[in-house]
């Protein structure tokens, strides 16, 4: 899966979750992650390069890998 | 059953708690107050003679063939006009009254053509029975005088007739294009011997004129003065079977009235509890695509896209297709499969494509064309609600005091729903519309918006957030229904979000172009005015903050207190006939039947008790991630029932990438549609007309689908996909849809109560039907939340990423228009082309001036993704610097210039804003050219002979 696309995806998702305030923010996304993404995709994002993330959504996809 | 006239009372259903009682020829008669004598009458099977009176119109009392003694009252009085009184005896039946009704009927006769042996009508004719109901037996004026006789027949419309010489002038005709359609297109011209119906202007006929051939007036004609043109050449039905619609989510009933195998017409069904007895073009008379040429009736295969198709015999196809998928699965795993269900498939058709990809092919890649239209719906009323589902059904609308229209264009794409609304609005309730375009409802005949809000499209976040703050700051939130429903401590935060002067309409009134004054104005008469509902479309959830935008319209719906009874509620208005069945039985890749997510394991260990293997615990790809998967390698089979993506979904050239890049991909439908180009399968699909099973209409009604004919194919859908689910082993043994709807409500608590039985029954159901609810739920939320408490979700504006700038500088939005549907399968394939040939770009004066182009030109549509042609229509229903247009024809491809911008919770794609230039043009584009070359090459079929 093309990192970029993921990357903006992810992107996305934080902005618009983000009036919920950073930290639920991130549970949010993360949440979101786990509950809508198929596992190449989270395994792509997991193995990509993720300093085109957002603060936000870097934080869940932390999580996802945690 | 045989065939029979729907029974007709004469005047409306009048519902009242007041009963009167009546004597009706020696017969005690109860009927609520304000019934009519007539009615009362035929509610005792009385027949009393009429000609202008017709149960789905308010009485005329023109023909004076319904008159009646009643004693103590002087005269005779014509019972449809007549309420019934408190101890009133009627005699219908006397000698002054068969002397009155005989010298009308014999006026009537002295006009009309005495060719009832050939004539169309012959033995359906309420003229011919009620001439033998008065006992006519002859004319004492003649035939010879002044007469309507000569008078040439209209033949226009490609679906009726309209032969004057057979009009009695009761104006039936007019007053159901006025009462129930709400058109009002048709008048009497004239005066007294010259009255004659008229369509439209002088000079029109039935084509040229405002008709929407609705075919109420055709219902309505008491003649054959308004006949179709199929009984004209087949001949009067002999039998009739209810089914439903296959087009829109209003999910219309109809009669299917036949001649043995033939469909003879499609004439709405008076108990339709969805229709009430009204239809549309589509529905009423577009049916012919049915037994179109380009059907294709046999399966195919080919190994390559680039060879000709080769028919084969059904096991040969499905020990193929079989072969394959498990070759596939074997070398990269169950996850390089998926499939697509289909929305205008049945509830049990659809049922069973997503158990065979979850269980058969062991992945839970399955997607549905929601994901095209309303994912975002499920998604933003459960995280509200608690449940993905609009709240009312559409009687509900007959309560409302303020509609609240956000993105949807009811005349067009829900077009028996739009003239409920519009009978509501010539009652006085107001409308609040919020669309970029001017579409009909903003003002027509006898209908005018109070307020219409043309906002730039991408900004709908951006406007409710607004109507919320006008809402919370100027105090006229209902906090006894908040604190009462809702979840206090969230409705403070959001309201305190909403709150802040960068959400006022002043602030937002630069990115919305909404005015401040008009936008507060409609949020003080939304908050105020009553009842509330709203009603929305895909200018609602096909943005790239579709969901956010449901979520923002939940949230005005709870501040509001517009949940939970009749007149109220959030509904959104559904696309295609079944798309809510279709999200209701599994079709997303993150959920099970009735929106459990996979990963919760009690739900999915009962289905896999059930269905007898294990389920991959993990959600599947979406249909865009499919196409995404499948260029990069990881996604190789696709088994599509009943949708056409290439055409339907967002950036062709991205599609056709993905769809090029899989190793087998299996189409079933009933044409070799755009995508079946790309194609290694074809296994023909049967019409709604084939099969039986269930569709689940945008009112949570599930309605029967009957099989008036059989497959030409061969199999129903169901069938051919439990025949590819047993080549590839899973042994399944289902006889009846019947059994599959008793296993869809064996592990699906929301449809616990249903079955074919008590649908037969019953005719109709809403879902939830369990314990909780046995007859089911017309309206939703009435004692408390699906979820609990109403949540009210903060949604910040995101602007989209799709921007206008100097390449690009004009914003395009899509959308369908009545006489066509959807991609165009159907309808492109029936007489409808003769309203839309072809889609067409609506663009602005200004912009059309600016770039030197006049109405018909052709035109470049160019967007960062692709580029078109198409024609021009200039029109100031589009506001300077927004184009749109529809993509209903495959020869345009629309949506080779949309882009691949999506909604961010679901994947939603942003199909109404995509930045484009547009510029003069001489024709087709290359692409244009070369994708018919590939298409037309891509069709062929290798005759026997050259096997």
């Amino acid at each position: 899966m093309e990192i970029g696309h993921l990357t903006y995806m992810a992107n996305q998702i934080a902005r618009n979750l983000a009036m919920q305030g950073e930290g639920a923010a991130v549970a949010a996304t993360y949440q979101h992650l786990s509950d809508f993404w198929d596992p190449r995709m989270k395994a792509a994002i997991l193995a990509g390069d993720r300093s085109g993330l957002d603060p936000i959504a870097r934080a869940a996809v932390e999580k996802l890998a945690a | 059953m045989g065939y029979e006239r729907q029974a007709d009372f004469g005047t409306p259903e009048v519902l009242s708690e007041t009963s009167i009682s009546l004597t009706i020829d020696g017969r005690a008669v109860t009927v609520p107050a304000g019934t009519s004598v007539m009615r009362a009458a035929a509610e005792v099977d009385g027949q009393i003679p009429k000609l202008c009176a017709t149960d789905n119109v308010a009485a005329f009392g023109s023909c004076r063939m319904c008159l009646v003694e009643v004693e103590g009252m002087r005269g005779t009085p014509a019972s449809c006009t007549t309420p019934v009184m408190d101890g009133m005896v009627v005699h219908t039946q006397t000698p002054r009254l068969e002397k009155l009704r005989r010298g009308v009927m014999e006026l009537y006769i002295s006009d009309h053509p005495l060719d009832c042996l050939t004539c169309s009508a012959n033995n359906d004719c309420e003229l011919q029975d009620t001439a033998a109901q008065v006992g006519l037996r002859d004319v004492r004026y003649g035939y010879e005088g002044d007469n309507h006789l000569g008078l040439d027949t209209d033949i226009s419309n490609p679906y009726f007739d309209f032969d004057p010489s057979k009009c009695i002038a009761c104006s039936r005709c007019v007053r159901a294009c006025d009462e129930v359609q709400g058109t009002l297109a048709l008048t009497i011209s004239g005066r007294g011997f010259a009255s004659m119906v008229s369509a439209g202007q002088s000079g029109d006929d039935f084509l040229s004129s405002e008709c929407v051939s609705c075919g109420a007036c055709v219902q309505a004609c008491p003649t054959a003065t308004l006949q179709e043109k199929a009984v004209k050449e087949i001949g009067k039905p002999e039998r009739a079977v209810i089914t439903t619609c296959a087009y829109c989510g209003v999910g219309c009933t109809f009669r299917a009235e036949m001649r043995g195998e033939q469909l003879v017409r499609m004439v709405p069904w008076k108990d339709g509890k969805a229709n009430r007895g009204h239809s549309c073009v589509k529905g009423r008379f577009a049916w012919g695509y049915a037994n179109h040429q380009d059907r294709v009736t046999k399966p195919m295969i080919r190994d390559s896209i680039d060879e000709p198709w080769r028919v084969v015999s059904w096991e040969e196809a499905l020990g193929y297709t079989a072969s394959r998928l498990q070759d596939i699965k074997a070398k990269h795993g169950a996850r390089a499969l998926g499939g697509i269900t289909s929305s205008r498939c049945t509830n049990e058709e659809t049922f069973l494509v997503q158990k065979l990809i979850r269980a058969g092919f062991g992945s839970n890649n399955v997607d549905t064309c929601a994901r095209v239209c309303h994912s975002p719906t499920g998604y933003g009323l459960s995280k509200t609600f608690g449940t993905s589902a609009g709240t009312q059904d559409f009687d509900s609308v007959m309560d409302s005091d303020v509609m609240l229209l956000i993105g949807a264009n009811p005349t067009d794409g829900h077009p028996v729903f739009a003239s409920r609304m519009k009978r509501r609005l010539r009652q006085g309730a107001k409308l609040i519309v919020i669309d970029p375009r001017r579409i009909d409802l903003v003002r027509s005949p006898h209908i005018e918006a109070e307020h219409h809000l043309p906002l730039q499209p991408g900004t709908n976040v951006a406007v409710l957030t607004a109507m919320a703050h006008v809402i919370v700051t100027e105090g006229l939130a209902d906090e006894a229904f908040i604190k009462e429903r809702c979840d206090w401590d969230e409705y403070q935060d959001w309201a305190q979000f909403v709150s802040e002067e960068r959400h006022s309409p002043e602030t937002l009134e630069p990115v919305t172009r909404v005015s401040a004054d008009e936008l507060r104005k409609a949020a003080r008469l939304f908050a105020t005015g009553g009842n509330g509902a709203i009603y929305y479309g895909l200018g609602v959830t096909e943005h790239s903050q579709g969901s956010s935008t449901v979520m923002s319209i939940a949230n005005l719906a709870m501040v509001t207190g517009n949940i939970g009874r009749r007149g109220v509620g959030v509904n959104p208005l559904r696309g295609q006939n079944n798309v809510q069945g279709a999200c209701d039985m599994g079709s997303f890749p993150h959920e099970l039947p009735g929106y459990r997510h996979i990963s919760g394991e009690a739900v999915r260990k009962q289905f896999e008790a059930d269905w007898g293997v294990e389920l991959d615990p993990e959600p599947g790809l979406r249909i865009p991630n499919m196409l995404d998967a499948a260029v990069d390698g990881s996604f190789r089979a696709l088994y599509v029932q009943g949708e056409d993506i290439l055409q339907s979904d967002p950036n062709t050239h991205h599609v056709a990438a993905g769809l090029k890049a899989m190793e087998l991909v299996i189409v079933h439908d009933l044409f070799l549609n755009e995508t079946a180009n790309y194609a290694h399968v074809f296994l023909p699909g049967s019409t709604f007309l084939e099969k039986n099973g269930t569709f689940t209409n945008a009112e949570r009604r599930i309605q029967m689908v009957r099989k008036v004919m059989e497959p030409a194919n061969g199999l129903e859908d169901w069938e051919v996909t439990q025949a590819l689910a047993n080549a590839m082993g899973l042994g399944w043994t289902y006889t009846h849809p019947s059994e599959v709807m008793d296993e869809i409500a064996r592990l699906t608590p929301t449809f616990a109560g249903v079955s074919f039985a008590r649908l037969e029954a019953e005719g109709s159901l809403q879902w939830p039907v369990n314990d909780m609810a046995p007859n089911g739920s017309p309206i939703m939320h009435v004692d408390g939340f699906v979820r609990g408490k109403g949540k009210f979700m903060v949604t910040d504006y995101v602007p989209t990423d799709e921007k206008t700038g100097p390449r690009f500088p004009l914003l395009l939005t899509t959308g369908r228009i009545l006489s066509q549907y959807n991609v165009g399968a159907q309808t492109r394939r029936t007489a409808n082309t003769v309203w839309h040939p072809e889609d067409l770009l609506e663009m602005h004066p200004t912009d059309a001036e600016n770039r030197g182009l006049k109405d018909g030109d052709w035109a470049r549509l160019a967007s960062r993704t692709g580029e078109t042609t198409l024609r021009v229509t200039v029109t100031d229903r589009v506001a300077p610097g927004v184009v749109y247009t529809t993509f209903h024809h495959p020869a345009t491809q629309a949506n080779v210039v949309t882009t691949e911008f999506s909604d961010w919770a679901t994947n939603c794609p942003e199909y109404k804003v995509t930045a484009v230039q547009i510029l003069p043009s001489n024709g087709p584009t290359d692409w244009q050219e070369d994708y018919a070359s590939w298409s037309e090459k891509s069709r062929r079929i290798l005759t026997e002979a050259a096997e």
